[in-house]
C-alpha cells in the first residue's frame, strides 16, 4: 500500500518559491490501477517523483507498505527503489545496450547473475511481445516498440509498483491503447500496483480503477473511476471529465442539468417517459458516452424549461430515477 | 623541378630528411600518446567531478571545492604552453628527473591536456540526455554506477571524438618541445628546418606533422561513428542490421557499402 500523507513540495523559483505541491493526501491500495490526472503544470510528475523519491518533498511523509521512506538511508532508499519501477514519457532506455542488454540493467545493478539475468530477459521479451528485438538497439525501434521493452526492463527485478509517468503521451492512438492493455494485463497477472500519471482522461477510462485528480499542486477529488467520472464533483474534475464544455451562456436554454446514468440503463427512455409522465419537455443539448472499465457511462447536458414549476417537477422526476445522478450547471466554467 | 632536386644543397637536406624522419615520428607519437594517456587519465575523473559534483549534479559536492576546481582547470588551461612548459620544470625533476630532452616534455604535456580533457569531457557528459539519469536512478543505482554504467558507456561516441581532439591538441603542442630540448617532428621543423634555414626539412617535417593529423583524426572519427548505436543509418549499427535484417529498413544499403 502506496500512503501519501501531507506531501507538499515547494521549489525555489526566480520570484520566490513555487509550490509545486501542497498537502498532497492519497492511499493507494495494493493491485490498483491508480490514475492521477491534471493539466499540463498541475504537478503529477512532481508527485510520481515523490514516490521514488526522485524528488524529495519538503514536507509530509511518502510511506511504502507501512516504511517511510523519506526516514530512510540513502542505502535503504536505494534497496526501496528496486521494488518500485519507473516508465518514462520518453522511454530513457540506454541507446548504448541492446534490448536484451538493457533489460539486464536493473538485474545487473542488483548483482543477478549475468546467465540468469539474460534468461529472464528473454522471457519478459516474450511477455511484451517483441521476442525477436533482443540484439536491435534501442534507436531501430519505433516508440510503441521501445516502451514495450522500457516495461520489460521495468519488471525485471519484480516490482511491487509501476509508476507510469506519461507513459503513453509520446505514443499515436493505437499505439497507445496497445501499450494500456499490456499495463492493465501486467496489473491484472502480476498483481503490481500500478499509478498511472496522465492529462488524458481517456488513459484513466482504459485502465484505471481509482483516480486524483490533481489541479495546481491540490488534490481536488479523489475515488474509484465509476464515481468521479459520473459525478465529479470539483470544477478541476468537470473540466478533465467534460473537455469541451461550452459556456454556459452559449448554452440556449437558462435552466441546465447535467445528469449521469451510472452504469447500465439505457437514456432516452428517461427523457421519452419525463415527457410522457410529467408532461415536461425538455431540451437535450448535448449527450456523451463512456465506457470506463467495460461498464456503460451516458452523461447528458438538459434544457430545462424557462418555467420555475415544470423545472422543478422534471428535476424530481429525474431525481427520483434509480441509478441516475443529476446535478445543476450553473457554475460549470465560471 | 629536376634542377631542384638535383641541386647538392637539397640532396643533402633530403637524405637528412629521409634519415631522422622515421625517428622523429616516433619520438613525436610516443610522446603524444604517453601524454594523452596520462591526460586521459587525469582528466576524465576530473571531467566526471566537475558534472557530478555540481550543485545540480547527481552528487553535489561543497560548492566552494567546486569553485576552486574550475579556478585551477581554468587557470591551467589560460597559461600559454611555453610558459607551462617553463613553469612545471620542478614538477618534472621530482616525476621523472629530467626537465629536458622528449621524457621532459611528458610533464607540461599532460599538464596542459588535462585540464582541456577534463572540460572537454565535461561537455560530453553534459549532452547526455538527463532521463537516463533519473531513469538509472529510479533503478536504484549508486552514483559510481550511473557513472560507470549510464553515463561514460551512453556518452562514448562523444568522448571518443573528444579525446581524438585532444590528442590532436597535444600533438601540436608537443611540436614546442624543441625549445626545451625535445625532439619530434615539431623539433626537428623548428630546430634543424627554420633556424638551420634547410627549407626541405622543415616543410618535410610539417608535411608529415599534417599527414599524422589526418590519420589520427580520421581514426578517431571513425571510431566514434563506429560505437554509436543511437543512428541506425551509420556504420556502427549497419554491422547489427545485417544479423538482424529488419523488413523495413536497410534496403537502402547497397551490399557491401562498407
Amino acid at each position: 500500500m502506496i500512503e501519501l500523507k501531507n506531501l507538499s513540495k515547494i521549489f525555489p523559483a526566480a520570484d520566490g518559491e513555487l509550490h509545486a505541491l501542497t498537502d498532497v493526501s492519497i492511499t493507494i491500495a495494493d493491485g490498483a490501477v491508480y490514475g492521477i490526472v491534471g493539466m499540463s503544470g498541475a504537478g503529477k510528475s512532481t508527485l510520481v517523483r515523490c514516490i521514488n523519491l526522485l524528488e524529495r518533498p519538503t514536507s509530509g511523509q511518502v510511506v511504502i507498505d507501512g516504511a517511510d521512506l523519506c526516514a530512510m538511508s540513502q542505502k535503504q532508499l536505494i534497496a526501496q527503489r528496486r521494488s518500485i519501477s519507473m516508465i518514462f514519457q520518453q522511454f530513457n532506455l540506454l541507446m548504448q545496450r541492446t534490448c536484451l542488454k538493457n533489460i539486464c540493467f536493473p538485474m545487473e545493478i542488483a548483482k543477478v547473475k549475468r546467465a540468469d539475468a539474460e534468461k529472464r530477459a528473454r522471457e519478459l521479451l516474450d511477455l511484451v511481445g517483441l521476442p525477436d528485438k533482443a540484439d536491435a538497439y534501442p534507436a531501430q525501434l519505433s516508440g510503441g516498440q521501445k516502451q514495450r521493452v522500457a516495461i520489460a526492463r521495468a519488471l525485471a527485478c519484480d516490482p511491487k509498483i509501476l509508476l507510469c509517468d506519461e507513459a503513453t503521451s509520446a505514443l499515436d492512438p493505437k499505439t497507445t491503447r496497445d501499450i494500456l492493455r499490456l499495463i492493465r494485463d501486467i496489473n491484472q497477472r502480476l498483481g503490481i500496483t500500478v499509478v498511472v500519471i496522465t492529462h488524458e482522461m481517456a488513459v484513466v477510462e482504459e485502465i484505471c480503477t481509482h483516480v486524483a485528480i490533481l489541479d495546481h499542486g491540490r488534490v481536488m477529488e479523489t475515488g474509484t473511476v465509476e464515481q468521479v467520472f459520473s459525478n465529479p464533483q470539483t470544477e478541476a474534475g468537470r473540466r478533465l471529465v467534460y473537455p469541451d464544455g461550452v459556456r454556459i451562456e452559449q448554452l440556449p436554454a437558462a435552466n441546465v442539468v447535467r445528469i449521469a446514468f451510472n452504469g447500465g440503463s439505457s437514456y432516452e427512455p428517461l427523457i421519452a417517459s419525463l415527457a410522457i409522465d410529467c408532461g415536461v419537455k425538455v431540451n437535450i443539448l448535448g449527450a456523451d458516452t463512456r465506457n470506463v472499465n467495460g461498464q456503460a457511462f451516458g452523461t447528458m447536458l438538459l434544457g430545462l424549461p424557462e418555467d420555475p414549476a415544470e423545472a422543478a417537477k422534471a428535476a424530481a422526476y429525474i431525481k427520483n430515477q434509480p441509478d441516475v445522478t443529476m446535478e445543476e450547471v450553473r457554475d460549470y466554467h465560471a | 623541378m629536376l634542377e631542384f632536386f638535383s641541386d647538392p644543397k637539397v640532396v643533402k637536406q633530403l637524405t637528412h630528411l629521409m634519415e631522422s624522419i622515421p625517428f622523429a615520428v616516433w619520438e613525436t607519437f610516443y610522446s603524444t600518446a604517453a601524454a594523452a594517456l596520462c591526460a586521459c587519465l587525469i582528466g576524465l575523473p576530473l571531467g566526471v567531478i566537475l558534472v557530478t559534483g555540481a550543485q545540480d549534479g547527481i552528487h553535489p559536492l561543497p560548492r566552494t571545492l567546486m569553485q576552486g576546481l574550475n579556478v585551477v582547470v581554468n587557470l591551467l588551461r589560460s597559461v600559454p604552453f611555453l610558459i607551462l612548459m617553463v613553469m612545471v620544470m620542478p614538477l618534472s625533476r621530482i616525476i621523472l628527473g629530467t626537465t629536458i630532452g622528449t621524457p621532459g616534455i611528458l610533464v607540461p604535456l599532460t599538464v596542459a591536456a588535462a585540464p582541456f580533457v577534463a572540460r572537454l569531457v565535461e561537455s560530453s557528459l553534459r549532452e547526455m540526455d538527463r532521463g537516463l539519469v533519473e531513469a538509472a536512478q529510479a533503478m536504484g543505482c549508486t552514483t559510481f554506477q550511473i557513472v560507470w554504467k549510464v553515463m561514460l558507456p551512453e556518452s562514448l561516441p562523444s568522448l571518443l571524438s573528444a579525446f581524438t581532439t585532444a590528442f590532436v591538441t597535444i600533438l601540436g603542442y608537443g611540436a614546442m618541445a624543441g625549445a626545451i630540448g625535445g625532439g619530434g617532428l615539431g623539433a626537428m621543423a623548428m630546430m634543424e628546418g627554420w633556424t638551420q634555414r634547410q627549407w626541405v626539412v622543415m616543410y618535410g617535417a610539417v608535411i608529415v606533422l599534417v599527414i599524422l593529423v589526418q590519420i589520427f583524426q580520421s581514426i578517431g572519427s571513425r571510431l566514434s561513428v563506429r560505437v554509436d548505436r543511437r543512428v541506425t543509418n551509420q556504420r556502427g549499427a549497419r554491422k547489427t542490421r545485417k544479423r538482424q535484417p529488419q523488413p523495413d529498413g536497410g534496403s537502402f544499403d547497397p551490399p557491401g557499402a562498407e
